[in-house]
């Protein structure tokens, strides 16, 4: 078991609830600082040097797997991604043994994706002390570094937080992202969070997170500053929520029309990959308030600051 | 407040004679000059230094200084993890076959002139580098030494030599804080 970690330092990365509001700006600034890096003719620091870092994905992933392996190399860490399709856990090894087995080739740093919420918590609990765990989703439960960087990106374009009206609009009853977004937006301390879509979509009593529930897409979308689309998670329904695909981008899809109601800057995010035609329209997406590909290049950097956080050490006890 | 080891008025003089050495020793070369400062110091000595090559080197200034952190580049990252506040390096001028002016405020160790040095390569590759610093204090734990340096100040062991600013430069020795992170 891993031991408690030091109060206010980054551990494992698990969910966003629970982390305190300084850590929270201490990522985001952190991951301010690595920005440039990435943009520089060498993209690279030394900071993880002789670290390794393990992606472990039982889930598709293009996004998130690609931005935390190039991550991992910008912070000159040894990098390997494991596609589980390929891997011994389809001949019947347990997750427990993947990871021992992982231990054993020296792994630093296990990223996570898997299907089951909780997943990234069984192996945060049994991993050995020095190895840290990131959650790169757990089936509905957390996806805390696209909240994070979703949070980075909108701190760049309107950094008074507190003044902020964010919409999230779609699936939300599917939706990881959802639940890590609303718990970072209320952390961060932004005025209003509306979620908007369709009431089957919608989990119950998810007013008690603290947000406003439309389910008038229109109205969710009156001033707001920040527009968050979800992607309609097609592959995670077993039928019976939604009549289809085009009725629900007629009646909830973010189009050019239903965004004029929105502030005029106010700008439209999602995090990919994206439906056009059925949750946002492609003009939308495509167009000048989007900044769709921008959350992909700031992802890079946010998993830097995530990854270099939890790998840093404790800081040195103070000398007398 | 404790009372500065070099006030405002020497320090005016210590730069104005670094300018003249640094002019003397940058004109040998016919490349330009880009200016970078190491944070936080070294960044306001290279402002400060500044106007004080413009005359002299003219054209031969590349442009506004820069400003590097060199706080990802730290050897002690197993020690005491990622530095706090490490704040985007902003390199106003590019380095490829210039000379670069590498200034600081205080060479102690020689540790953060070693990271700061691997930054500035991974923005391009500079005809050649000359470092400036405001102070020495003497300790140095890599062969590195200064081309310019303004003075040589002993510190006791557990002591900082601190440059304070930016409106006012100088420099003050100070003794060790509780929770002090280890000098760079």
């Amino acid at each position: 078991m891993s031991p408690a970690p030091a109060p206010g330092r980054l551990h494992h990365l698990l969910q966003i609830e629970g982390l305190g509001r300084e850590l929270l700006f201490q990522l985001l600034d952190t991951a301010e600082s690595f920005l440039p890096v990435t943009q520089r003719a060498v993209k690279k620091v030394p900071l993880l040097r002789g670290k390794t870092v393990v992606n472990l994905f039982f889930e598709p992933s293009t996004r998130t797997r690609m931005t935390f392996e190039l991550a991992a190399e910008r912070l000159s860490a040894d990098v390997f991604s494991l596609d589980v399709a390929h891997s011994s856990t389809k001949k019947g090894e347990t997750l427990l043994d993947t990871l021992r087995n992982l231990e054993a080739m020296q792994m630093d740093l296990l990223v996570v994706r898997h299907p089951l919420s909780g997943a990234a918590a069984f192996f945060a609990a049994h991993a050995a002390p020095h190895v840290r765990v990131l959650n790169a989703g757990d089936g509905r439960h957390a996806h805390p570094t696209q909240a994070l960087l979703d949070l980075f990106t909108i701190r760049r374009h309107r950094p008074d937080l507190g003044e902020l009206r964010v919409a999230i609009l779609g699936d939300v009853l599917h939706s990881r992202v959802a639940r890590s977004q609303i718990a970072a937006l209320r952390l961060a301390g932004v005025r209003e969070i509306r979620v908007g879509g369709p009431r089957t979509l919608l989990p119950p009593a998810l007013e008690s997170l603290g947000v406003q529930v439309f389910d008038c897409v229109e109205q969710a979308l009156a001033d707001v500053d920040v527009i968050i689309t979800l992607r309609l998670q097609q592959e995670r329904m077993q039928g019976g929520h939604l009549p289809s695909t085009a009725e629900y981008f007629r009646r909830f899809g973010l189009t050019e029309q239903r965004l004029r109601r929105a502030s005029p800057e106010a700008i439209v995010m999602h995090p990919g990959p994206i439906n056009r035609g059925v949750e946002i329209a492609s003009e939308v997406a495509d167009g000048e308030r989007s900044v769709i590909l921008e959350q992909v290049s700031n992802g890079v950097a946010v998993r830097m600051a995530v990854m270099a956080l939890a790998l840093g050490a404790e800081p040195a006890p103070a000398e007398a | 407040m404790s009372t500065p080891i070099a006030g405002a008025e020497a320090i005016e003089d210590t730069l104005d004679r670094m300018a003249q050495a640094l002019v003397a020793l940058l004109q040998r070369d016919p490349r330009q000059v880009a200016v970078i400062g190491v944070r936080t110091g070294g960044c306001w000595v290279a402002e400060a230094l500044i106007p004080r090559l413009a005359g002299p080197l003219g054209a031969q200034l590349a442009g506004p200084p820069g400003c590097l952190d060199p706080g990802f580049y730290r050897d002690d990252f197993d020690t005491v993890g990622v530095p706090p506040a490490v704040r985007p390096s902003h390199l106003p001028v590019a380095v490829d076959d210039r000379q670069v002016l590498l200034v600081d405020d205080v060479l102690y160790t020689g540790r953060t002139i070693r990271a700061a040095l691997n930054g500035v390569f991974d923005y391009g590759r500079p005809a050649l580098v000359r470092l400036a610093v405001l102070a020495i204090r003497p300790g140095q734990e890599l062969p590195i030494v200064p081309d310019v340096a303004g003075g040589v100040y002993p510190v006791p062991a557990q002591g900082r030599l601190q440059l304070q600013g930016p409106e006012s430069l100088s420099l003050h020795l100070l003794p060790p804080v509780a929770a002090e992170r280890p000098a760079p």
